[in-house]
């Protein structure tokens, strides 16, 4: 059953009518009936977490907000940035209603002023579109003044980014907002304080997927959602599949379903017959990279057992490579992603990437020694940890553990 | 034409002052208005912006530098921007790359003869799962091979040969 891409499963449940006739805005009753406080904590019990890669459990970091600041804000992270990920596209695109419905719970149980969707840049037409959305919610008297006679007043606008991957984090995303450079702030105050949010006002910033499970959770209450997935990780997650599978694309499934379901089941195992897996990124190009061994493939996509396996689940963008494919070539790949992404404000992921990025081109070109195998192994050691927000870490990630995974692909190019 | 007091997009932009809690914060949406006036970020834009939101120039034109999308300098009439990101090089989006560089007869970066097509890659647009693709003049066009890229081609040079045809 989808929660999320309910679009696969109702025709135009894009259109308001439809989106209502089937369940929509009956969790905002609910909601709206209800305290703030009683909101935020049947989302703290749904054991929801966020979906944009962190885990961060989203009830909590609702409760975070100082309920007696007169100023508070909701900020939406729709900038679906990372390599490999598609799935907060396809929820706009198909069902724009529930993340509308959910960023509004969301405003209503942090008692929020306004809610600002940040859309990459390229998705101008979802924003178009969310716009819309949002116009005839005004015309129903669910968006702006007495929400739904509630006496609850709450605007919803979209906001685009022009192409830059590091907005996708939360404090860059919040100075980009404000008309600064996309750069990271240094934490604390955190954007749930005041001083440390948007227009220095304690905000929210939740991903797409993650809000559009509120409505759900509202409606059909705690206990439904936590009956799907494992007890650490509940709910459904939609799992991007790109590279070498049959069947690439969006799927919805519980936390929980193995990885070998996943590429086997639902996107139809190895692109070609004769080229068996290799090897993937379970959290597109910033996530420890794993070989697909049969161990792997039986582990459940949830964010516990993906640590056991030495990697995260994260955004759930399941980058698929077969054994054709030299993982030299795939960290050069990721690399010169980072590099082009890095900010230039902390200096260990500025002059970091761009050392990775000129030894890896060597190393390919033939001209590196097994010297400069170790020496990009130490760069990249010595980024991780070091800088202000994570970027730093996702580009040590592909480094790190595709030589440790695979120190044959990086000798093959340095021996004479 | 400017953008200042051109009836074109007066209420656009104050859609966009009036969403923001600050003049600032519509430093984004504005930059993306100049570039639909002018076809990119020009010093008459960035002016222009800076004028409107009582900021100074300089101040516009890092934020213009800093984002991807914002075009710093003249570019052929289509934009096409190719995803050469992980997912779509497994696809092949590389050699797709390559070959429609050479198809143009254009470098990365450069603009074709005729002035209707500039070739560069971008990282990831979202589009994963329907690798080949690109971006022209910031619309997705996926699932591509050489054949559907022919015709895409041979449409939009037509498009450009109709009088009075905007920008994509």
């Amino acid at each position: 059953m989808h929660i999320l891409l309910r679009g696969r499963d109702i025709k135009n449940i894009k259109q308001f009518d439809v989106y209502e006739k089937h369940g929509g805005f009956a969790g905002m009753k609910k909601a709206l009936a209800m305290e703030p406080a009683e909101v935020i904590d049947v989302v703290k019990a749904s054991g929801l977490r966020g979906r944009g890669g962190a885990g961060f459990p989203t009830g909590v970091k609702w409760s975070f907000i100082p309920q007696q600041e007169p100023v508070k804000f909701v900020t939406v992270n729709a900038d679906e940035s990372e390599t490999g990920t598609f799935k907060d596209r396809e929820i706009m695109e198909e069902n724009p209603y529930q993340l509308i419905e959910g960023s509004l719970i969301c405003a209503y149980a942090i008692q929020a002023k306004a809610v600002y969707i940040y859309l990459r840049g390229e998705f101008w037409d979802i924003g178009d579109q969310l716009d819309e959305c949002i116009e005839a919610l005004r015309e129903k008297g669910y968006v702006g003044k007495n929400i739904m006679g509630a006496g609850y007043d709450c605007e919803v606008y979209t906001h685009l980014g022009a192409g830059a991957y590091i907005c996708g984090e939360e404090s860059a995303l919040l100075n980009s907002l404000e008309g600064y450079l996309g750069q990271p702030r240094v934490r604390p105050p955190f954007p749930a304080q005041k001083g440390g949010g948007l227009y220095k006002e304690a905000t929210v910033v939740n991903n797409v997927e993650t809000l559009a499970n509120v409505p759900f959770i509202l409606s059909e209450g705690a206990d439904a959602f936590k009956a799907i997935g494992t007890e650490q990780s509940t709910g459904n997650k939609i799992y991007c599949v790109s590279g070498h599978v049959k069947r690439p694309g969006n799927y919805e499934l519980p936390m929980g379903a193995t990885f070998r379901q996943l590429l086997y089941e639902q996107a139809g195992g190895p692109l070609h017959d004769d080229r068996p897996f290799k090897a993937m990124l379970p959290s597109g190009g910033s996530g420890p990279m794993v070989p697909l061994t049969d161990e792997v493939l039986d582990t459940p996509m949830s964010y516990e057992d993906c640590a056991n396996i030495g990697t995260i689940i994260g955004s759930a963008s399941i980058i698929v490579m077969d054994e054709t494919v030299d993982m030299t070539w795939v960290a050069s790949k990721v690399t010169k992603f980072f590099k082009h992404e890095s900010c230039g404000k902390c200096t260990p992921c500025r002059e970091g990437t761009y050392w990775l990025d000129k030894v890896i081109d060597r190393i390919l070109d033939g001209r590196g020694t097994p010297d400069d195998v170790k020496r990009i192994a130490d760069v990249a050691e010595n980024m991780a940890g070091t800088t202000l927000c994570a970027l730093g870490d996702f580009a040590a990630n592909p480094i790190i553990h595709t030589i440790r995974h695979f120190p044959d692909d990086f000798a093959q190019h340095v021996q004479a | 034409m400017a953008i200042m007091g051109n009836p074109k997009y007066e209420a656009r932009i104050n859609q966009h002052l009036a969403k923001y809690e600050t003049k600032r914060s519509a430093v984004m949406p504005l930059l993306f208005i100049a570039q639909e006036e002018y076809g990119w970020v020009n010093p008459d834009g960035i002016n222009e912006v800076a004028q409107i939101l009582n900021l100074d120039p300089t101040q516009v034109k890092s934020i213009a530098g800093f984002y991807t999308m914002y075009s710093e300098k003249p570019k052929g009439k289509y934009w096409l921007q190719v995803c050469t990101d992980l997912p779509c090089a497994l696809k092949g989006a590389d050699e797709f790359h390559a070959w429609l560089k050479e198809e143009l007869g254009v470098q990365e970066g450069g603009t074709s003869g005729d002035g209707l097509f500039t070739v560069d890659h971008v990282m990831c647009l979202a589009a994963c799962d329907k690798a080949p693709m690109m971006q022209c003049n910031f619309r997705y066009v996926e699932n591509l091979d050489q054949d559907k890229t022919r015709e895409l081609l041979a449409m939009w040079r037509a498009e450009a040969a109709q009088p009075d045809n905007g920008r994509g």
